[in-house]
């Protein structure tokens, strides 16, 4: 019977988060048409919409669509339904099972990373304590830095099963790419694992929650600006956008997935959408206090300057949610923003600073850091 | 400000005497810092205005460069040559006498006139048809230049002509004297000859929206 309470409550929170970051996901694909355009002082997709016959709801439903299609957000159910209605091509050189599962592979483990992240505080519900966590391990960090590095197997996949040279070589570089920056990745978190001390995702968001002389909240970017530089110059190579995009480049270098049609192509591309999720998430948990709202303690708001209001456990539980949120898709759009500015990468240039900028700098921050905690603990 | 080519020039040739750059300029840290205040600055704005112009508001302020092309004309100025039309009389039949000055001044030779006797015998002549291959045309304006009695004039408005063969760039006197009465799908006619009954009979096109507006002209019917 305990067992099935359980196992209940972990599909609903799986869901939970596997229905927040996918929509994530899906809009980024009108936030990236609509960011684009507000930033280049364009309109942007402002133009797909479609109406129901009156027994689906008619004119009320209708008018609700031309608000959505005016604002764009008809653009991307537009994009799925053509990627779906698209013939999908296997080159006749390629290997078909490792080419069908090539995007599959890519995909999944972006998704299963999202586990190990906290997305709120444990709910106290019926006597019984929820973690908001689908899988509450105590090295989350471990398993989530492991499972990013295990998409790079859906990339190399793609590109050394498409039967294509071009394919391959674009297979290649990725790889290379997302090996140098994953070292930097790892070991620009070694820093922050110094600081809390734990591998557990939930314990550093709790130890986050503390403030500095009563008044600064112990987050992550404060103890460890370095280290927060570092590990989001390298995140964001790992997902593959603009300034760090050779592997794909989709209007002019062919990228590993030049053989890709159809939906596989899109999970490719959804994927990437994804990682950004993951790579925003990340971010918040580690570097900006997660779900930690600044001066909220379970029992309510304490401000330093002596107030302080009540706030009820299911408030605490929402704020915390709704601060992740806020915080994600802050993040979001930060790296949308970053991705719409920078221009490419030249290849050494992006190796120069994967290898001999970044990987040293988080080097000297791991040595900088155990220093001044050694000393700080006498 | 010099121009483009001369500000490149200039970096190519001085480019051993250029700055050395500084540790910190060397990071691109505030370079880059300085490229996404500029786009965010630009974003938060368009953002601010798109939702002042939903509540009605700073309506004057354009919160993009776009031009919605159909539903939005860019502004023409007074000057510009648009397409041709041919001015009526006030019972309806043309202006033109057919005195051949625009088919004989036209250096594309574009237009083809077929000249009638008019009744009245104070008008010299009526065109029986007339017409204009807009796909010869080149919009030197000598026609109504060289039009004694402002018959012809390229003031419609309408720029955005387009066909899907050579024969529906082709205007005949009854699209010519109201424009915008053709249906896009409608067969191309050549040739056309009309009698004064038959011209006093033809729709009346409204007058073409004023030179320097953004209204889109109207059509017939």
């Amino acid at each position: 019977m305990d067992l099935w309470i359980n196992l209940w409550i972990k599909l609903g929170v799986s869901l939970l988060v596997l229905g927040g970051v996918l929509n994530f996901a899906g809009m980024q694909a009108w936030l990236e048409r609509k960011q684009s355009a507000l930033m280049q002082d364009r309109i942007g997709a402002n133009r797909a919409t479609f109406t129901v016959p009156w027994w689906l709801g008619g004119a009320p439903v209708n008018w609700v669509l031309r608000k959505l299609g005016g604002l764009g957000i008809l653009n991307a159910l537009a994009d799925v339904l053509k990627l779906f209605t698209k013939e999908d091509i296997v080159p006749a050189q390629a290997d078909r099972f490792l080419h069908t599962l090539a995007p599959w592979l890519s995909m999944f483990f972006a998704l299963v990373a999202f586990a190990a992240i906290p997305i709120g505080p444990p709910v106290e519900l019926f006597g019984r304590t929820i973690p908001l966590q689908v899988a509450d391990v105590n090295a989350g960090l471990l398993v989530v830095l492991a499972l990013a590095s295990i998409g790079i197997y859906g990339v190399i996949l793609g590109g050394m099963s498409s039967g294509s040279n071009l394919a391959a070589l674009g297979g290649l570089r990725a790889t290379s790419q997302m090996l140098a920056y994953e070292i930097a990745l790892g070991v620009s978190l070694i820093g922050a694992v110094i600081c809390y001390g734990s591998l557990d995702l939930q314990a550093i968001v709790e130890r986050q929650g503390l403030l500095w002389w009563g008044w600064l909240p112990n987050w992550g970017v404060l103890l460890q600006p370095v280290g927060c530089l570092v590990f989001m110059t390298a995140a964001l190579a790992e997902t593959k956008r603009v300034p760090f995009d050779l592997p794909e480049g989709e209007p002019e270098i062919i990228g590993y997935f030049a053989e890709y049609s159809g939906m596989k192509f899109g999970l490719f591309f959804l994927t990437d959408f994804i990682e950004v999720v993951l790579v925003a998430a990340l971010t918040t948990t580690l570097f900006f206090g997660g779900w930690q709202v600044p001066y909220l303690a379970p029992d309510g708001f304490r401000f330093p300057w002596g107030g302080s209001l009540p706030v009820s456990h299911l408030g605490y539980v929402i704020l915390g949610l709704v601060a992740f949120t806020v915080k994600v898709v802050a993040f979001i759009w930060f790296f949308m923003l970053i991705r719409w500015t920078l221009p490419r990468f030249r290849y050494d240039q992006l190796m120069h600073l994967g290898w001999k900028v970044l990987f040293p700098l988080s080097l000297l921050n791991i040595a900088v850091t155990s220093v001044v905690v050694v000393l700080a603990s006498r | 400000m010099t121009r483009l080519s001369d500000q490149l020039l200039h970096r190519i040739r001085d480019a051993h005497k250029r700055r050395k750059l500084s540790w910190w300029e060397r990071t691109y840290l505030p370079a880059i810092a300085q490229g996404l205040l500029l786009t965010s600055n630009h974003f938060w704005r368009n953002l601010g205005l798109h939702i002042a112009h939903r509540l009605g508001l700073f309506r004057g302020v354009p919160a993009s460069v776009t031009i919605q092309y159909p539903d939005q004309r860019r502004k023409t100025e007074p000057r510009l040559r648009t397409r041709h039309r041919l001015t009526r009389r006030e019972d309806g039949t043309p202006r033109c006498v057919a005195c051949m000055m625009c088919e004989t001044v036209c250096p594309a030779r574009c237009i083809y006139i077929v000249a009638g006797e008019h009744p009245d015998p104070n008008i010299e002549k009526v065109p029986k048809s007339f017409d204009l291959d807009l796909g010869k045309c080149i919009y030197c304006g000598f026609c109504v230049e060289a039009c004694p009695e402002d018959a012809i004039r390229m003031d419609t408005q309408r720029h955005d002509i387009s066909a899907y063969s050579r024969d529906g760039m082709w205007l005949d006197i009854k699209e010519l004297l109201a424009p915008g009465s053709k249906k896009f799908t409608e067969p191309p006619e050549r040739f056309v000859q009309l009698t004064l009954e038959e011209f006093k009979r033809l729709p009346r096109a409204p007058e073409p929206p004023p030179p320097g507006s953004d209204t889109p002209p109207s059509v017939v019917g």
